[in-house]
């Protein structure tokens, strides 16, 4: 039998891939794993394609007893991982066999731990992907979190390779104070220009509203500019007619209130959005906790392209390293 | 003694609704296991249980106060 028994199902874990990505337009968000580089790495550490589906945990992990012979990774925030008791080592390949049980105890860092079995999760796809999207119940395990009880089957295991582990300059670390760099536009134009500044010397503290949606802020407020509400806008001076929301956006509702778009983001809608976080930095929110502090520093698209190469070729190097 | 520590960050509240009662108070005594409060994250709220029986001797966080990841919210004795 090639399964997977979730003996406790966590607080929040779900299966996701990369991403049911080209549907954004038709208002529906790619899901996928929060923090891509860290789910990445787990599927390479075990043989997968990078785009396999595998298990995204958030703060408490799950339980889950495996039935024949894997090679599983555990990645990206360390939750005390352990295999029948013993510490499993973090970024590394460890063969389990079945009967073995895979616990997770009180998280020290990041906020989401990555589990990659070899074979991969074989829930079916949908729209060409297997991530889960909770907020309407579709994608990965019937379309909702693990519970407990619940048994996923396994795709065929290829070759994995043998007790590979990520070399540590290459593991990230996660802070609890950090820095995400934004492209400051779309509708900025609508805060003064104190109030912009003011978004970009306020260190925002996560609240506990930040999910796999978005991440909501709190640590300031943000003034905006008078003005003459235009037809299609709503009254408040946060609204303005309505737009798509760039995954990464940054909007203000109500001005004191940041809210960063992630995964499962809004697609559209009348928030006025002031920022953009760039993609190479999305994955910071994926392992960042409430209460932790983040701060935004304004660069330019050249600057985030450049980040964006640069973290392909980090994984450039994982893949040379694992392969 | 032991430490009823938070195994998740979020908002602490001692009653399992505004207009009920609280779960505990400090000096009653409780059982492993029993529910001491909730953390609320993610639109989520978890139970937060005793880590063993004995008297509960304090609370460390106030009603609707955050809390943080491992941070300590009651002590038994």
């Amino acid at each position: 039998m090639s399964s997977v028994k979730v003996h406790n199902g966590g607080l929040s874990t779900t299966v996701q891939d990369l991403g049911r990505t080209g549907l954004y337009a038709i208002g529906m968000p790619p899901s996928g794993a929060m923090d891509q580089y860290s789910f990445r790495v787990a599927n390479l550490l075990v043989g997968n394609e990078e785009s396999a589906a595998a298990l995204e945990a958030t703060y408490i992990g799950p339980t889950l007893e495996f039935t024949d012979e894997r090679v599983i990774a555990v990645t990206g925030g360390d939750a005390a991982a352990t295999l029948n008791d013993e510490t499993v080592p973090m970024w590394t390949s460890v063969p389990v066999k079945a009967g073995d049980v895979l616990s997770f105890g009180m998280i020290a860092t990041g906020a989401r731990p990555y589990i990659a079995i070899s074979g991969g999760v074989d829930v079916p796809e949908y729209l060409g992907s297997r991530s889960t999207y909770t907020l309407i119940g579709l994608g990965g395990h019937e379309g909702r979190k693990l519970a407990d009880g619940d048994v996923l089957a396994l795709g065929e295991a290829g070759a994995a390779p043998s007790n590979g582990a990520l070399p540590a300059d290459l593991a990230p670390q996660f802070g609890t104070d950090v820095e995400v760099r934004a492209v400051v536009g779309l509708c900025s134009y609508r805060l003064t220009e104190e109030a912009l500044a003011s978004f970009l010397n306020t260190p925002w503290r996560i609240t506990k509203d930040a999910d796999r949606v978005g991440y909501r802020l709190r640590g300031g407020t943000l003034d905006f500019v008078e003005r003459e509400q235009p037809f299609g806008a709503g009254s408040d001076p946060a609204n303005v007619v309505d737009l798509g929301y760039p995954l990464g956006s940054v909007q203000v509702p109500g001005g004191d209130e940041p809210i960063v778009l992630l995964g499962d983001a809004v697609t559209g809608g009348g928030y006025v959005t002031i920022a953009t976080v760039i993609s190479a930095d999305r994955d910071i929110f994926g392992q960042a906790r409430s209460g932790d502090v983040v701060h935004f520093r304004e660069v330019g698209i050249e600057e985030a392209l450049d980040a964006r190469r640069e973290q392909q070729r980090r994984l450039d190097r994982v893949r040379e390293a694992l392969s | 003694m032991a430490n009823i520590d938070s195994p998740l960050p979020g908002v602490f509240y001692r009653r399992p609704a505004p207009d009920k009662d609280e779960y505990v108070r400090e000096g009653d005594s409780v059982e492993e296991g029993q529910t001491i409060g909730l953390i609320e994250v993610m639109k989520s709220f978890t139970e937060l249980k005793a880590t063993a029986s004995g008297t509960l001797k304090e609370f460390l966080v106030d009603n609707e106060a955050e809390v943080s990841v491992g941070q300590t919210v009651a002590v038994l004795e």
